[in-house]
């Protein structure tokens, strides 16, 4: 049987409400985990994720150490109770596979030639999800990274675009990824416009690819600007109570 | 007031005066780490977190962690192990140090006061010793990140001058960011509580101030003080 058609765009509106260029809402804390040498609280729309950030440390196994430069670990988990049913604990070939696009997206800006034979790890847990996990991770993560005082080029931010009842539009929400046509997350390093991480699954002409990108782009800006305010804010603020007292 | 930079941040365009954890990119320089921009001298961020990484020179406090001949194999709260040979040992005593007696010169656990002495591409640490390089018994040991260490010593050892004064304790601080405390019992709490305290606000202005103003009314309220 045909699942019956989902309408998810009524009159120019998405179903939440959004228009095509909406971002969900973000929000950020930065430094939330003690044990942690960096960490990041990151909410996109209904999005919950935690990064930490460990290291650089003693790489092990000791095999798997690099003579030149660190290793960067990533591993992205979901919670059980992140999703409707209850997902299963533990890695499974979906986990596997954003943990290494994830890491990969990151790569570029760690400086990791600093600190030889050393792992870095990354760990993203999602505590709720509603579709674009893997952006929300890489954007906590990069977030905790700088704040464990990593070595880094750039900060790097991610969004998702997609397609929705024939039009292409920012950020879908879980909805909109299960009945769209197609769902494209992009990793972006906002200065120099370089794409760090490029996925795509579902059908786009050439037209609407370029259209994506383009929304991605313009939202990897918005984005890099909150990380930053977030990561700045934390030291300006902890000064201002401190003059209040 | 400091200004708070992130990696990617745009510091300058006087490339040839780029220092420590900035990099330099079509003739402008940007931040690598998150931190605060220092341009004093050269046009430095001044990291507020991160690792210890040795550097020839520095004097560290390390943990005997491991021994296995010729070497103590010391944690020097950094990402690397390093190593003390034997024969640094017998240059400081005169007693021949041999396989199964290791432990009875340093054992596991015990603290040393070590100098680094070579860092190679592999990084392989040789430590070194100096007199006096062993300690323990009545005192403590705190450790803060190595990157607020130059807050606690302060500007041209302003403010570690003023704890050691003000705390009547002997204090000394460590490259890698483990800083031995000796005194009397309450002397040595206000110490390790002010030294926590400048590590945390390590990223404000008037520190040393702020700091002495502490040091005072709590001098004056004599216990009363909230640490």
């Amino acid at each position: 049987m045909k699942e019956a058609e989902v309408e998810l765009i009524k009159e120019g509106k998405r179903l939440d409400g959004r228009g095509f260029e909406d971002l969900r809402s973000i929000k950020i804390e930065v430094g939330v985990l003690k044990r942690a040498d960096g960490s990041c609280y990151f909410e996109l729309g209904d999005n919950k994720v935690i990064a930490a950030v460990y290291g650089p440390r003693e790489m092990h196994p000791r095999h798997a150490q690099d003579a030149k430069m660190a290793v960067v670990k990533f591993r992205y988990n979901m919670a059980p109770f992140s999703v409707d049913d209850r997902k299963r604990p533990g890695p499974d070939r979906r986990s596997i596979e954003i943990s290494k696009v994830s890491r990969e997206a990151l790569d570029p800006v760690i400086m990791r030639e600093y600190y030889p034979k050393t792992a870095i790890e990354v760990y993203v847990e999602l505590l709720q999800s509603d579709a674009g996990t893997r952006t929300a991770g890489i954007n906590a993560a990069s977030v905790a990274l700088a704040d464990a005082g990593i070595p880094m080029k750039d900060l790097v931010s991610s969004v998702a675009v997609g397609k929705i009842d024939g039009e292409m539009v920012l950020d879908l929400n879980a909805m909109e990824d299960n009945h769209g046509e197609a769902d494209m997350p992009v990793a972006v390093i906002a200065r120099t416009n370089t794409i760090t991480a490029l996925q795509m699954d579902g059908r786009l002409t050439k037209e609407e690819f370029e259209r994506g990108l383009k929304l991605a782009m313009g939202a990897c800006h918005q984005i890099y600007e909150l990380q930053r305010t977030a990561l700045i804010e934390r030291y300006s603020k902890s000064e201002n109570k401190k003059e209040e007292e | 007031m400091y200004k708070v930079v992130v990696p990617g941040d745009f510091i300058s365009e006087e490339t040839n005066r780029a220092g420590e954890s900035t990099y330099v990119e079509e003739g402008k320089v940007y931040a690598t780490r998150y931190g605060i921009v220092d341009e004093r001298e050269e046009i430095k961020v001044v990291a507020l977190s991160g690792k210890y990484v040795p550097v020839k020179g520095d004097v560290v406090i390390g943990r005997i962690a491991e021994i296995s001949f010729p070497y103590w194999i010391v944690d020097i709260a950094s990402p690397y192990d390093a190593r003390l040979h034997v024969s640094e040992f017998a240059g400081a005593s005169d007693k021949k140090i041999e396989f199964g007696n290791m432990n009875s010169y340093l054992d596991l656990g015990d603290l040393i006061m070590t100098k680094v002495m070579n860092v190679n591409v592999l990084m392989r640490i040789e430590l070194g010793l100096k007199e006096d390089f062993k300690i323990g018994g009545r005192g403590r040991l705190i450790e803060i990140s190595h990157t607020k260490v130059p807050r606690v010593i302060g500007r041209s050892g302003s403010m570690i001058r003023m704890l050691k004064e003000k705390c009547k304790c002997f204090i000394f601080i460590a490259k890698n960011g483990r800083i031995w405390i000796e005194g009397r019992e309450d002397d040595m709490n206000l110490a390790s509580a002010v030294i926590l305290k400048i590590a945390s606000e390590a990223h404000t202005s008037g520190l040393t101030d702020r700091i002495a103003d502490f040091l005072d009314s709590f001098r004056k309220g004599k216990g009363k003080g909230q640490v």
